[in-house]
């Protein structure tokens, strides 16, 4: 889906965001109040500069909008993979963007992430997956990297791969996968405004993905693992 | 005693206090990661992570290493949650600090989507640790590096400290190589691998805020004088220190305006011969460094 037409049925309400250079930014009325969105579109790979346009986004709204909800659209096909954006440190231009948004949601604002195109690996982690909550439409793509990629690295051979694939979420590209590992809060049909506004009101304060990748068993032993550290315990299995 | 050439397991009690580490989930436990068997590729009992609790200079540190060994120190399910089970712990516990010394490529292939969950799982994670106002310090050192996720949460920690033979950075020049052609990053070119990513160019540009020499006992001093100041001057992230790294990252682009090179950007901060920076030893390039550094604010020795 363009973000145009994206943007027409999550805000009813009305927007005013605008596109530059494939970096998205406005606000937007939701249920009667304003909400800041950020964003890319395109499916632009995150270099050094996109990655500081959307931190001064978020860190003007800090500033000027205290309390205000964030809403991140993700389309990304993942980190640019070039020598300059390395040379010039582009870890530290990701880092710097998800600690934006780790900001925000301390110091009070509602952060959503919404992959309503494509999400990969490097230009996921500091968008979507530091917000306070994480939501994708049905025919998103969300992945760390396609199985033929994969196998080569993997050396397992990609029918292999897509076999497995089939039924466990942990390799298989697809929302549907995320949602069941705890790395979205849910896939959003239909009424996308409604769903908007519950995920403002509703978003958890907290870090609760490992909890929610058990419940939904696509996620078995991280929630335990991480609890038998940290209590000294053994590991429970769910 | 060269850190580089050490194991996980061998680094932590050289630079904890000597029998001070209690491991959490030690291998005796015998917890694997749940989804390399059907990959057919091996499992190891501590699924590439060291996690636990010691003593360094006395101070009650919690900690971390990452085994470089195992594939390659890569992050999946259970690795990840061995890193956030301590974070959590660090803070119910009061931890004086948290040390990290990471050897990572970053997400495991093998179990990418848990792992890339788990990556931004730590990540806040060590963001949750700095909240409560315990100072995070990570050490990049090992022969593997520290790429991809782990290569973003290591920027994530209060203070960096690298070796010159520590690389950090997002993407390995093999994965640039093959997306874009040799032309772009020739992984093969060894010098050019270590001026874009070794330790003398990220203490350059600000991204690491120690460089010391590949030494297990420069590194320990250096992670216990990082410790001290971070608890001088706040382990939380504020608003003041990403407004001042928001500047910092911006200047750095318009720095490297047209240059291609690390030795430019080095000549352009004001070194007079770049080309001989990667021949000095430690001593020699950080008194040379003095005064060429990309300034860093507050929150960033």
């Amino acid at each position: 889906m363009d973000w145009q037409t994206l943007a027409t049925q999550l805000f009813p309400g009305g927007h005013d965001i605008v596109e530059l250079e494939q970096f998205l930014s406005g606000g937007a009325q939701v249920a009667g109040r304003t909400v800041d969105v950020i964003g890319t579109t395109g499916h632009v790979p995150i270099g050094i500069e996109i990655a500081l346009k959307q931190a001064q986004a978020i860190l003007r709204t800090v500033q000027e909008h205290p309390g205000r909800p964030i809403l991140i659209l993700v389309d990304t096909v993942g980190q640019r993979l070039r020598h300059r954006d390395e040379m010039l440190g582009i870890n530290s231009y990701m880092a710097h963007l998800g600690k934006c948004v780790d900001l925000a949601r301390r110091r009070g604002h509602t952060v959503v992430g919404l992959v309503y195109d494509q999400a990969l690996s490097g230009g996921f982690i500091t968008s979507g997956l530091i917000a306070s909550s994480c939501f994708a439409l049905p025919q998103a793509t969300i992945r760390v990297m396609g199985l033929p990629a994969m196998a080569r690295i993997t050396k397992v051979p990609e029918e292999h791969l897509t076999e497995l694939a089939k039924d466990n979420p942990v390799f298989a590209p697809g929302p549907e996968n995320y949602l069941r590992m705890g790395g979205l809060h849910g896939i959003w049909e239909g009424d996308l405004a409604g769903e908007l506004a519950r995920a403002i009101e509703d978003s958890p304060a907290q870090d609760e993905r490992m909890a929610l990748g058990r419940e939904r068993g696509g996620r078995l032993l991280a929630q335990a693992v991480a609890d038998a550290v940290r209590t000294g315990s053994h590991v429970r299995p769910a | 005693m060269s850190y580089l050439e050490l194991t996980a397991r061998q680094r932590i009690p050289v630079i904890f206090d000597a029998g001070s580490f209690e491991e959490f989930l030690p291998p005796a436990a015998r917890i694997a990661s749940p989804h390399l068997a059907q990959l057919d590729a091996p499992v190891s009992f501590d699924d590439g992570v060291v996690v636990g609790r010691g003593r360094l200079d006395g101070r009650l540190v919690y900690g971390a290493a990452q085994e470089g060994g195992f594939m390659g120190g890569a992050v999946g399910e259970v690795h990840g949650a061995k890193l956030v089970g301590m974070l959590r712990r660090a803070i119910d516990e009061g931890a004086d600090a948290v040390l990290l010394l990471l050897e990572s490529g970053g997400v495991r292939l093998h179990e990418a989507n848990a792992g890339l969950i788990a990556v931004s799982e730590v990540m806040r994670a060590m963001l949750d640790a700095r909240e409560a106002g315990i100072p995070v310090v990570a050490i990049v050192g090992g022969a593997n590096g520290c790429f991809g996720g782990m290569g973003i949460s290591a920027r994530c920690a209060n203070t960096v400290i690298m070796s010159e033979e520590g690389r950090l950075a997002m993407s390995g020049p093999e994965v640039i190589e093959t997306a874009n052609g040799v032309e772009e990053f020739d992984s093969r070119d060894r010098a050019l691998v270590w001026r874009t990513t070794g330790g003398k160019h990220r203490y350059l540009m600000g991204d690491c805020q120690v460089l010391v020499p590949d030494d297990t006992a420069a590194f320990r001093l250096a992670a216990i004088r990082a410790i001290e100041e971070i608890r001088a001057a706040g382990a939380r992230l504020t608003l003041d220190e990403l407004l001042t790294e928001q500047a910092m990252l911006a200047r750095r682009i318009d720095l490297a305006e047209g240059a291609a090179e690390p030795m430019e950007l080095w000549k352009r901060l004001g070194i007079a011969e770049p080309a001989s920076v990667p021949m000095l030893d430690a001593d020699a390039f950080l008194a040379l460094a003095a005064g060429h550094r990309v300034q860093a604010g507050q929150g960033e020795r």
